[in-house]
């Protein structure tokens, strides 16, 4: 369980930390927690030729608000998600999903940037970031720009976050109307990924269910909205035949892979069923 | 102040320590870290080992080109199977079950041939570990490959392709116990043919890894011609006997230390082949070295558990009384014998029969080698997959014949006056009540309530279905009476030594030869110690694990410790008064006669006041200026104790699983056992061993699984995809005891290390099925993962195979199972 050697840089600022991967060669990893990096270094399964750690970096971490939206340090850890104000007023789905993450040692050091941008399909976070719309703040050699989650997650452990860029912190919006949320996740044991996951946020309008968004988590090598389940629910009567009934359209266009712990089609199977419930309990079912 | 009177007002009967709940007094060290592993030894000059493994699992080595990892930095040598085929030997295998059992040798290190992925093929010598560990990707094997062999229903067939190619067939060995020629019971056939009722099923014990928490390490020092090896053993006694053996380094020239050891539940039961290659390599170089496993040759490399296929059958009439038990085992070797391989079903073998009077019994079972790591002892070692077998079939027979389970038990079971009774299987079980502690856990689970409450839920056809499961188990333990063993052909006896130093200053060191690794023999050995020499408990102090210190011995497994080893102490106690008494007498100036001994102190019967403490009598003879004519100045004993039985715990084990049916999770709703291991020396560490036995049980029940590929790659490779529960997983646990003492030793005591492991799994799968029985479940295959009770549930079948192509090892992210193997493949870096 020993690394490969590799060089490795601690710059202090957003520009340093640039720089470092700049000239940090042909293969750079950037250390935001080491949730998954440690442990596929130490496996020898990644080798890279330069780390950089951004755990020196100023101005990374921590939750402030922006008027309309939340703005969250890509460097604020786990356990400062799920302990923040701003959170559990504006995005509880955020704190709850982020509960839900490997154990409390994990939580400690694994950043909320670094799960995204690492974007394992069987992350919780990326399918909450995809629900919720968020934005995500990335500067890089040709400046700073700011892409929506749909543009986010471009494949299997791929986002827009390029060769040279850095994800800086991501804008989660805060919601009008009266919204209430679940993330229902099915794994084995408490520290385990998700076999599939859902995040769910509903918005409840005189007994109907006005407005709900969807994201799917380990149903294919990307977050994915289940958009079918969103329109089906828009308008719908807030009633659990209602909502099963929209939900079993929770596995449309969905590519789950196979695995020792699901087949895909029991993965399909799944998602449906914690639609289903993570729906009705974000509806108060 | 309230302890002070507390200590004043109960003077004059001092509180037992035997039934203490004393917590632990080398926890403190354990928890923090703060003493000697293996892995923390440091010695000038010492340097690190690396092991190239093989990537495949069957392959004939075409060449080994190590030239490049000769050159890297840090590397002092670079050792092939080649270079030590003359001097390494085979690693031993100390049990053949059968006279003509087949053992084709277990190479330490490779040499021409590869038999499963993992296996040693070089061996890097560096200043460093990282050093060490860099150049191994540089070590260049060419394999030509060779067909694996991996399903034991396929190996055992004729034409089958071969694992050793040298040998005739994959079956090592043929072992039969037949209780009519054994004259135990009556013809098996004859009881099957006239039988009402036969019910018969095919059961799958999965394989299974031991994952202790402290990985292998083994340090190896050379003095001129001596060497001292410490290492994270359970065995370091026989590890000492065999490793002589295997080098030709003479015995007294080889000393073998087990430090604070971090676990083994039986994977720490074994010569292990890194052990063997630093002692050769140690003698090459003259130096010191050092091999630490990373986890991920841990989880590959270390020998498994388990890994059998039963076949089983039952006979009973109508009624439900019992009439015969027939066993078929294929049971997985893997590549090679080590230690105990071929014993661990053997052993299982006089288990089968469980608490139950049946007439006739015949168990066969082939030993079969498969490309993969050999198995070996596991927490229970052949007595959880014999419980297991019984457990399941009592359910299986109670629902054809459309009766209680509990009722079927009940009537079939030994009863509380039969005892001691020999079995069908030819064993003396000692003493126990299986109705009381039955009752005892049906009050603890609430029974009559839940199964009222799964009426309910059946009837409302609720989504989460509720089951009861039921396991009356009973175990062998405290092996061995050595003449038994020998009658099963096993290598070494089952006695333990023990020795007791009374030093000048009253303080007593205890040496025992039954080795820990977490069990908290220091307490246990101080509470028997300080009740029977009366000395405080603090006054003790246990000495272990040191072949130069303990030299006798034969260490921890089995559930033998307290049973065996305990008792020598408690007989070696015995000496150290015996020798006092005539201390005390000349000093008392009394007849050795009138003397009595109490709470530490000799006095003369009907003369109070008098009286001479045991701590005392230690500085007299110490100073030895004045003590009797005709006996040597020490009062300082040793003792060996061979038990003439098994001890026979026993135990009612209830599980209420929920099974959510959309889903197929499963999740136990309450857990109550109640355990007769005899008496209880201290019921902290029983509490504590039943806890992790259940973890362990229930681990093979739901979670548990070694999964190979079909190339014959560990796609479990790592503890994401090996999963072992923690606390967050597994329920509160209602236990309780019966108190039935062994007759057969000193203490009363029956063990306890297993109990939990082997009585929980069983209970746990039938009350899956008894919760989804009604839509038509008959068998789920263990571990019941969710996907596996749905397909089960809603597909027909017991579940299926679980996919193997790859692993999930990091998430979503698919890796091959290459760690610590090297390969072109597991130096990559790209985005991962």
């Amino acid at each position: 369980m020993i690394p490969a050697p590799f060089a490795y840089a601690r710059p202090t600022t957003v520009e340093e930390a640039l720089q470092a991967i700049a000239d940090g060669g042909e293969d750079v990893k950037v250390l935001a927690g080491g949730q998954s990096l440690i442990p596929v270094m130490r496996l020898r399964l990644a080798a890279p030729e330069t780390v950089v750690d951004l755990g020196k970096v100023e101005g990374l971490r921590g939750v402030r608000d922006d008027g309309d939206a939340i703005v969250i340090g890509a460097m604020t850890t786990h356990s400062d998600v799920m302990a923040d104000p701003l959170i559990a007023e504006h995005a509880p789905l955020i704190a709850e999903a982020t509960g839900t993450v490997a154990d409390r040692q994990v939580r400690h050091r694994g950043t909320f940037g670094g799960a995204l941008v690492h974007a394992d399909p069987a992350g919780d976070l990326p399918a909450v970031a995809l629900a919720l719309d968020a934005e995500f703040v990335i500067v890089g050699p040709g400046g700073r720009r700011t892409v929506p989650a749909s543009e986010f997650f471009v494949d299997y452990l791929t986002t827009a976050v390029g060769e040279g860029d850095l994800l800086v912190e991501v804008r989660v919006p805060k919601l009008s109307g009266e919204w209430s949320m679940r993330y229902e996740k099915f794994n084995r044991v408490a520290q385990a990924w998700s076999i599939v996951a859902v995040a769910a946020a509903v918005r409840r309008e005189n007994g109907r269910i006005a407005e709900a968004r969807i994201g799917l988590t380990n149903m294919g090598p990307t977050p994915l909205r289940a958009r079918q389940v969103e329109e089906a629910l828009a308008g719908a009567e807030a009633t659990a035949e209602a909502v099963a009934a929209a939900c079993e359209r929770a596995a449309e266009g969905t590519e789950p892979s196979s695995d020792l712990n699901a087949q895909a089609d029991y993965r399909q199977h799944l998602a449906k069923v914690l639609t289903r419930r993570a729906v009705s309990t974000a509806a108060g079912l | 102040m309230t302890a002070v009177e507390d200590r004043a007002g109960t003077a004059a009967a001092p509180e037992k320590e035997i039934g203490r709940a004393r917590r632990r007094k080398e926890d403190a060290r354990l928890i923090t870290g703060r003493t000697t592993w293996t892995d923390n030894m440091v010695l000038p000059g010492m340097l690190h080992l690396a092991v190239v493994r093989s990537p495949v699992a069957h392959a004939r080595i075409t060449s080994v080109d190590v030239s490049a990892a000769r050159e890297a930095p840090g590397v002092v040598a670079v050792f092939t199977g080649k270079d030590l085929a003359e001097e390494q030997g085979s690693l031993p295998c100390a049990w053949p079950v059968t006279p003509d059992m087949v053992n084709p040798g277990h190479p330490s290190i490779a040499v021409d041939q590869v038999n499963h992925v993992g296996e040693a093929v070089a061996v890097i010598v560096a200043r460093s570990k990282a050093a060490a560990q860099d150049a191994v990707e540089l070590a260049d094997i060419d394999y030509e490959p060779l067909p694996v062999v991996l399903d034991m229903e396929q190996a055992v067939q004729d034409g089958a392709d071969l694992v050793h190619d040298h040998l005739e067939s994959n079956t090592s060995y043929h072992f039969v116990f037949d209780a009519g020629e054994m004259g135990t019971g009556g013809d098996t056939e004859q009881a099957f043919s006239g039988a009402d009722v036969v019910v018969s099923r095919r059961f799958v014990q999965q394989r299974l890894i031991p994952a202790f928490m402290e990985p292998r390490s083994v340090v190896v020092q050379p003095q001129g011609d001596n060497y001292t090896m410490w290492s994270a053993t359970q065995i370091p006694h026989i590890l000492r006997v065999m490793a002589a053996m295997v080098t030709g380094i003479p015995e007294h020239k080889l000393r073998v230390i087990a430090p604070d050891v971090g676990g083994g539940f039986g994977g720490k039961l074994q010569v292990n082949p890194e052990e063997i290659l630093c002692l050769l390599i140690a003698r090459r170089l003259g130096k010191p070295v050092k091999w630490t496993e990373t986890r991920s040759e841990s989880l590959m490399t270390a020998h498994h558990g388990r890994d059998q296929v039963q076949f089983v059958d039952v006979a009973a009439d109508r009624e439900g009384n019992i009439k015969g038990l027939r066993v078929r085992l294929l049971a997985d070797m893997g590549a090679y014998l080590r230690l105990i391989t071929p014993g661990v079903p053997a052993l299982g073998a006089f288990m089968y029969p469980g608490i139950y009077k049946f007439p006739a019994y015949r168990f066969e079972c082939d030993g079969v080698f498969t490309n993969k790591v050999p198995t070996d002892a596991y927490r229970g070692a052949g007595r959880p997959e014999a419980t297991f077998a019984i457990e399941r079939i009592m359910d299986e027979l109670a629902v054809e014949l459309g009766m209680d389970p509990l009722e079927l038990r009940r009537k079939n079971w030994i009863d509380a006056a039969e005892f001691p009774f020999t079995t069908v299987a030819g064993l003396a079980y000692d003493s126990g009540d299986y109705e009381s502690a039955t009752q005892q856990a049906l009050e603890l689970l609430g029974y009559d309530e839940l199964r009222e409450e799964q009426r309910r839920r059946r009837e409302s056809g609720d989504p989460v279905q509720l089951g009861i499961g039921i396991s009356t188990f009973t175990e062998m333990c405290g092996l061995a009476p050595s003449r038994v063993l020998g009658s099963l052909a096993f290598g070494a006896g089952g006695w333990e030594h023990a020795s007791i130093r009374m030093l000048p200053t009253g303080k007593v060191e205890v040496v025992t030869g039954s080795t820990p690794h977490g069990q908290g023999h220091e307490t246990a050995w101080s509470q028997l110690v300080a009740d029977s020499l009366g000395v405080p408990f603090e006054d003790v102090e246990v000495l272990h694990g040191d072949t130069a210190i303990s030299s006798r011995g034969l260490d921890t497994y089995g559930s033998r410790s307290l049973v065996v080893g305990g008792s020598a102490v408690v007989k070696a106690a015995d000496k150290v008064i015996a020798k006092a008494r005539k201390i005390a007498a000349h000093l008392l100036e009394a007849s050795e006669d009138d003397l009595e001994f109490e709470g530490g102190k000799f006095s003369v019967r009907g003369t109070p006041g008098t009286g001479l403490g045991i701590q005392e009598i230690a500085l007299a003879i110490f100073a030895a200026h004045d003590y009797p004519e005709g006996i040597e100045p020490s009062i300082d004993a040793e003792a060996t104790f061979d038990p003439e039985n098994f001890s026979f715990p026993h135990g009612t084990h209830l599980c209420a699983m929920e099974v959510d049916t959309d889903t197929g999770f499963v999740k136990i709703r309450k857990y109550a056992c109640v355990d007769d291991v005899g008496t209880i020396v201290n019921p902290l560490i029983v509490e504590g061993q039943v806890h992790g036995g259940l973890a362990q049980g229930i681990a093979q029940a739901l979670y548990e699984e070694a999964v190979y590929d079909a190339d014959g790659n560990l796609t479990t490779g790592t503890f994401v995809d090996y999963l072992v529960p923690s606390a967050a997983d597994l329920p509160h646990f209602d236990t309780g005891n019966t108190v039935h003492a062994a007759p057969g030793n000193p203490i009363g005591a029956k063990g306890v290390g297993e109990a939990g492991c082997i009585a929980s799994t069983p209970a746990v799968v039938n009350a899956a099925l008894d919760a989804v029985r009604h839509l038509g479940v008959t068998d789920i295959r263990m571990p019941l993962t969710p996907e596996r009770v749905w397909r089960a549930i809603h597909q027909g079948g017991d579940g299926g195979d679980r996919a193997t192509a790859g692993s999930n090892a990091y998430g979503g992210a698919q890796t091959e199972t290459t760690a610590g193997v090297a390969t072109d493949a597991s130096s990559l870096g790209g985005d991962r």
